[in-house]
């Protein structure tokens, strides 16, 4: 689960993280409130959005009367924004955060995330910040700086140290980077993060470090042990579709092809869009309707299908392993009668009972084309929907 | 021969009297599985399909000889299973359940690294040793005792790699799900590690899928230490980036961790890479010269 940056700097607060001042604001009126509130008639306006890449799209700018402040309020609330990262739908922007304007000396990368192949958490810095840390990872890796964590131990002082003198900090800095690489430390142990990062981490013109952007991603796995992070999720930054389709238990991401895809076990279903990939087709979706197709799941997730416009065929491919298919075969037949399918089905079933099953499909007398083979299925689902 | 599980293994099951520990026990006894009696705190003493129940690991291992344990119990409580199962001193944990914290796979992982245990999973299919045994939820019906070693990420991918190894006629030693997590109890290379050592498998198949850099790992592995011939396919080609396709370690970030990445590392070790999974047997037949 993604956060806005004004929630994980509400969190980086909690943790004792240095923060610049800042107010979020739903309002044109509350931002021109808060740009009075800065000081230095002098404040940074940033959308509120699940995306990277909002300084690049116009949706961070630096802002020096009341006016430009408002401005920058109507351009923004309310509309979305495009950036590298969002896909041309956009985010929507429901808040903009004001924060006050440091004068900045240095801007450097600090981030944690886990190490799959070790299992271990480890931390990144790099005296490259501001920019993507990607593009240094691939171009200049010798600029990035790691250190793991012993599970047992924890975060120790003597690796904010180690990493604190390679980024060129003074000894008095090395303190502050110390409490800091301490706190994020527990920051991503105390609420089951996956992803810490602070890009950028700026050393001011006083000499402080303060995190000037906060991006946290936790873990979905643990949000049952963290109901309060939990309430902090914010539906309107997800697709509807994959929000509807989560809450009745299925995995959908939308595509932007148009062949619907309902597949049973989510390598099976990437499987199956690279199989239509490769007869030329291109899938409207991945959608991952779990273990067991049952009736009930089977119906919500041709509703979901449906409800993109682009599709012109459905392929079906369940893969039946301890369920019978003739009972799958069942559920197929009675939800494209109840959704009233109005598209070409194309259902390749396999495993338990499956010619069974597909011959109750043929028999159905509904727009369902039943498929002997993975590679049969994948053409008629091309060739049906162009 | 086989990999890790045969018809001799004692196996218990953790979660046992639950509804999921129920059904898929039923099916692993029907299918030859030594299962022996499992483990419901609080149930201690009570009999279930037949079997004794048990309070703690530790009583049910001591009473059983248990070497090997399926978990089944919801993900809040994984990791202290795994912990219990590692503390009563049984070898083989096959861990189904989805949804494990990450975190606590990593304290997992730790204990794993000071141990001789083998986990499987979390968030996987489990085990078949064709014709044999079965941990786990895999179909029983579309395995065929034979000769090819079979290791994925993905569940169904895995059944649809054993039901072409089984058509084709070729069968199958064993089928391990390693699961779809960022930080599996094991990994690509431990099983290929076991499968070159197996003499009855002569080929294997890996089923690999987007995000992290475990196939590449494996590829650099096979390089150095696999002879037998490997036909390996990756799931997700046309995966876009940043989006999460199910499994919680199927992503690519940043970047990395692309198909096309996957299948090269794959190729320069010398594996028959198939870009369809429907051509699992086909790959195999090429690279083998089987029939």
């Amino acid at each position: 689960m993604n956060l806005h940056e004004y929630q994980a700097k509400a969190i980086f607060k909690e943790f004792g993280l240095a923060v610049p001042k800042g107010i979020v604001c739903a309002t044109a009126d509350e931002v021109r409130e808060a740009f009075l509130a800065m000081p230095g008639s002098k404040a940074v306006v940033k959308c509120q959005a699940h995306a990277g890449g909002r300084g690049k799209a116009g949706g961070v700018k630096v802002v020096t009367t009341a006016a430009d402040a408002i401005a920058f309020a109507n351009k923004w609330l309310g509309k979305r924004l495009v950036t590298f990262q969002t896909g041309d739908q956009g985010q929507i922007v429901n808040h903009i955060l004001v924060e006050e304007c440091g004068s900045i000396a240095r801007e450097l990368y600090l981030g944690a995330t886990i190490d799959r192949a070790k299992a271990r958490i480890v931390f990144m810095a790099s005296t490259e910040g501001g920019t993507e840390i990607e593009k240094v990872a691939q171009e200049t890796p010798e600029k990035i700086f790691k250190v793991e964590v012993d599970p047992i131990c924890g975060a120790l002082p003597f690796q904010a140290r180690a990493l604190g003198f390679k980024l060129g900090l003074t000894a008095d800095q090395i303190k502050q980077f110390t409490k800091l690489y301490l706190n994020m430390y527990k920051m991503f142990k105390t609420d089951d993060l996956s992803l810490l990062e602070v890009n950028p981490l700026v050393v001011t013109t006083e000499g402080n470090l303060v995190c000037l952007d906060a991006k946290i991603n936790i873990d979905s796995n643990a949000l049952y042990r963290h109901k309060d992070l939990l309430a902090l999720n914010d539906p309107t930054q997800e697709d509807p579709r994959e929000a509807l389709a989560a809450s009745v238990g299925l995995s959908y991401v939308a595509l932007d092809g148009n062949i619907g895809c309902m597949v049973n076990g989510a390598g099976l279903a990437m499987g199956t869009m690279d199989i239509i990939k490769t007869f030329g087709g291109n899938p409207a979706n991945f959608l991952d309707v779990g273990g067991t197709a049952t009736r009930e799941r089977v119906i919500e997730a041709f509703k979901i299908i449906l409800s993109d416009k682009n599709v012109k065929s459905i392929l079906v491919n369940i893969f039946g392993g301890i369920v019978r298919c003739d009972l799958i075969a069942d559920g197929i037949i009675g939800a494209v009668a109840e959704v009233g399918v109005h598209v070409p089905v194309i259902v390749r079933l396999e495993g338990n009972q499956a010619a069974l099953g597909l011959e109750k499909l043929a028999k159905s007398g509904l727009n369902i084309i039943a498929a002997h083979s993975l590679k049969e299925a994948a053409r008629l689902a091309v060739s049906n929907a162009n | 021969m086989s990999i890790l599980l045969n018809k001799d293994t004692i196996v218990i099951c953790q979660g046992f009297t639950g509804s999921q520990g129920t059904a898929h026990s039923e099916q692993c006894l029907a299918y030859g599985t030594k299962l022996v009696g499992g483990v419901s705190p609080g149930k201690g003493g009570m009999t279930h399909l037949g079997l004794p129940v048990f309070n703690t690991v530790k009583e049910a291992v001591e009473a059983t000889g248990a070497t090997a344990t399926m978990i089944y119990v919801p993900a809040p409580f994984c990791k202290d299973a795994i912990f219990e199962a590692i503390d009563a001193g049984l070898k083989l944990i096959v861990c189904i359940t989805e949804g494990v914290p990450t975190l606590d796979m990593l304290e997992v992982r730790y204990r794993l690294e000071h141990s001789d245990v083998t986990l499987i999973g979390p968030n996987c299919p489990g085990i078949v040793t064709s014709g044999e045994a079965k941990l786990g939820i895999m179909p029983a019906s579309i395995h065929l005792k034979g000769k090819v070693g079979i290791v994925s990420r993905s569940g169904t991918l895995t059944y649809e790699a054993v039901k072409q190894t089984t058509d084709a006629g070729f069968g199958q030693t064993t089928c391990v799900g390693i699961g779809g997590d960022p930080l599996p109890g094991s990994s690509f290379i431990d099983m290929l590690k076991l499968f070159q050592e197996d003499p009855q498998t002569e080929a294997i198949v890996m089923i690999g899928e987007i995000g992290g850099t475990a196939e590449e790992d494996a590829a650099k592995f096979i390089k150095e230490h696999v002879t037998k011939p490997v036909v390996a396919y990756i799931a997700g080609a046309t995966a876009p980036k940043g989006k999460r396709m199910g499994h919680a370690g199927a992503i690519i970030a940043g970047g990395k961790g692309t198909a096309n990445e996957k299948f090269k590392a794959l190729e320069d070790a010398g594996v028959k890479t198939v870009k369809s999974l429907a051509d699992i047997a086909d790959g195999l037949r090429e690279i083998t010269g089987w029939q």
